[in-house]
């Protein structure tokens, strides 16, 4: 096990260097000059040298990628942004909090969907459940999010008044007239549905595949041979093999969608790293892109190793070779 | 009264493609104690009719009739918690491969201890005593201890050994084995033929043994069925079949084996391949693979019919008495006298 933890940790090292030199190789090949940006249409070339030279970009590009493996190493610090020279970590720090309630709620909502779905549709195939289960899924899957989170604003918000449309509240700080555990579910209860959809249908079909794969084995053959009733073969016998495959890929997506549930934090205007993306790419705004791809990174490793530890754990095949 | 007794059995399966008769009336009967042995082809039905004994082929599109008398109880009418009751307590199955029918993720420990616990009112401690009983009585080396192990860490032979412990942790009437030895190597199968035999002499179980090899069943079966095409074609005490066989189809069988005291170059092979169960041959199943056809065979199909003089040989051949003697005088003298293997 520590030989592994070792050869997983440096194996993230790696990915780490890999993914930063990539984001600055793309970032440089995009014509587009950050330091005019950053000071604006109408300034000066003067200005605009004097800003090259205060942002770093006027030293080759190699330096420019040393200087910011040297911060962030000795300083711990990803720098600061190219368009407000706010501190980056700061900012990060501000934004992951919203993208892990999307996520986390949406995974425990897209779960309560697949899950009893899943299983009860492999239980009876072709049955009016599955069938009505199978077309939602095909929406789920076909649908674009940002269409999804539309309708149901419009709808669910707009139509029905029945929840915010936008805006998020904090889950603890009650400053400013929003905040608390209610107000933050009651602002996310949209935002949860619309990412929870695609992924259900997802998970529906994935869960339906497995239990059914798994219902031929012969092991649950055997079960049924010593007379076990059906609900204990289903509990003890089908579910937990069916479900292993489903941990792997549950951890795998929480890992990417920390990084940034784009589309859903953009329809809701959710504070989160998705859109803080999306506005720092529209900006060049260097540091900060580094700074969410580096954290979408640490949380893919940072999930990817969970699993595995998870998976050795609940597979005793995988523990005990 | 006999222990089960199958009457007229028929397993069809519905598929896209037409009916398959899986099962076509077959009869048979097994008494306490006893060792049947049911021989026949990959895809002759011998499997499905021991799962549709046991009521584990249940899946839609299934139609079964006739009569599995265990006891004097019907198998295949009885509700289902009455043959939950019988599964695995009155009758134990052993499958055909160990390497997958056995959890892999449940401590074999557990998996024995799930069979006790649902057929007796035991507590724990005591299920995981029993359990280490088994595993001793067939023969698995420091069995407490291995108790906490996981399949993974058995290799095949002890996998099948650890699921005929599990078969008869209950002291089953009857075990019905499905190919046990046919995906263990040479000298596992010998092993595990050695250990069924032994503890059908310690706890009297009667075993239904399903193999494609007569040389299995000729060492340890009181009778033996032989199947083809979803159809009984042969029935008869072993020594019988071995020494008297009446259909052409169990001489192909007989004359397949290889046999160390005669020199031939090849071996006898039956020629062509089992007819499609969707739309067996008319007359006689065997008939276009049969050396021996005559009109008849293409006609008319042969019911199963004791042997003169011999009322429990049974088999289903229109071929006279007088070619039968003197073919199966040729395949003596081929040679397998006692027995085969």
């Amino acid at each position: 096990m520590f030989r592994y933890l070792i050869r997983r940790l440096l194996w993230a090292g790696v990915l780490f260097i890999a993914v930063t030199v990539i984001t600055y190789v793309i970032f440089f090949i995009i014509p587009a000059d950050p330091a005019r940006l950053a000071v604006g249409q109408r300034a000066t070339p003067e200005t605009v040298a004097r800003a090259r030279h205060f942002l770093g970009l006027d030293k080759p590009v190699p330096v420019q990628y040393m200087l910011f493996m040297k911060r962030l190493v000795l300083h711990h610090s990803l720098g600061r942004s190219f368009t407000n020279r706010q501190d980056v970590n700061k900012v990060i720090l501000q934004a992951a909090p919203v993208t892990a309630s999307l996520v986390f709620g949406g995974v425990i909502l897209w779960m309560a969907i697949a899950l009893p779905i899943g299983i009860l549709s492999a239980l009876r195939p072709r049955s009016l459940l599955d069938r009505t289960a199978m077309i939602f899924v095909l929406i789920g899957i076909s649908a674009p999010v940002v269409w999804i989170g539309l309708i149901l604003q419009y709808f669910i918000g707009y139509k029905l008044g029945w929840t915010p449309n936008a805006g998020y509240c904090d889950l603890l700080d009650t400053q400013g007239g929003c905040g608390g555990p209610v107000d933050w579910a009651y602002h996310l209860i949209l935002p949860w549905t619309t990412f929870a959809i695609l992924f259900a249908a997802i998970y529906v079909r994935m869960i339906r595949a497995n239990v059914m794969d798994t219902m031929n084995e012969d092991y649950v053959r055997t079960a049924r041979a010593k007379g076990a009733p059906e609900s204990q073969v289903m509990r003890s016998h089908v579910l937990r093999n069916a479900l292993l495959p489903v941990v792997t890929m549950l951890g795998m997506d929480i890992g990417i969608a920390l990084g940034g549930a784009i589309f859903t934090e953009y329809v809701f205007g959710l504070p989160g790293l998705g859109r803080l993306a999306v506005s720092s790419i529209e900006g060049f705004d260097l540091p900060m892109i580094e700074g969410i791809v580096i954290f979408s990174t640490l949380c893919i490793i940072a999930f990817n190793v969970l699993v595995d530890v998870l998976y050795a754990w609940i597979d005793p095949r995988i523990r005990l070779s | 009264m006999a222990l089960l007794e199958v009457r007229d059995l028929k397993t069809h399966f519905r598929t896209d493609d037409g009916i398959v008769k899986a099962v076509d009336g077959v009869s048979f009967s097994i008494e306490k104690g006893k060792t049947l042995g049911i021989v026949g082809e990959s895809g002759c039905g011998k499997s499905v009719t021991c799962l549709t004994i046991m009521g584990l082929n249940a899946s839609k599109g299934t139609t079964t009739t006739g009569e599995a008398l265990f006891k004097g109880e019907d198998l295949l009418t009885m509700n289902s918690k009455r043959l939950r009751e019988i599964r695995g307590n009155d009758i134990a199955m052993i499958f055909q491969d160990p390497m997958t029918s056995l959890n892999p993720v449940h401590k074999i420990g557990d998996q024995l201890g799930e069979a006790i616990l649902l057929h007796r009112d035991v507590t724990k401690r005591q299920a995981r005593a029993r359990s280490t009983e088994l595993l001793k009585a067939v023969g698995i080396p420091h069995a407490e201890r291995r108790l906490d192990d996981f399949p993974h860490q058995f290799s095949g032979g002890m996998r099948q050994r650890v699921m005929i412990a599990m078969a008869l942790v209950n002291d089953p009437d009857l075990l019905i084995a499905d190919e046990p030895t046919t995906a263990l190597d040479v000298t596992t199968q010998a092993q595990i033929l050695n250990l069924m035999d032994r503890l059908q002499d310690e706890f009297g179980s009667a075993i239904i043994m399903i193999t494609h090899d007569l040389g299995v069943v000729a060492e340890i079966a009181d009778d033996i069925v032989v199947m083809y095409a979803a159809k009984v074609v042969e029935q008869a005490p072993v020594d019988d079949l071995f020494k008297q066989p009446r259909h052409p189809y169990t001489w192909g069988l007989l004359g397949s084996l290889p046999r160390l005291n005669t020199d031939v170059d090849r071996l006898v092979q039956i020629p062509g391949s089992p007819p499609s169960l969707l739309n067996p041959p008319r007359g006689c199943r065997f008939n276009p693979r049969c050396s021996y056809v005559f009109g008849r065979c293409k006609e008319e199909e042969p019911g199963l019919m004791p042997v003169t003089g011999a009322p429990e040989h049974l088999q289903a051949c229109f071929l006279d008495d007088e070619t039968k003697e003197l073919e199966n005088r040729k395949l003596q003298a081929g040679s397998y006298a006692g027995g085969a293997g």
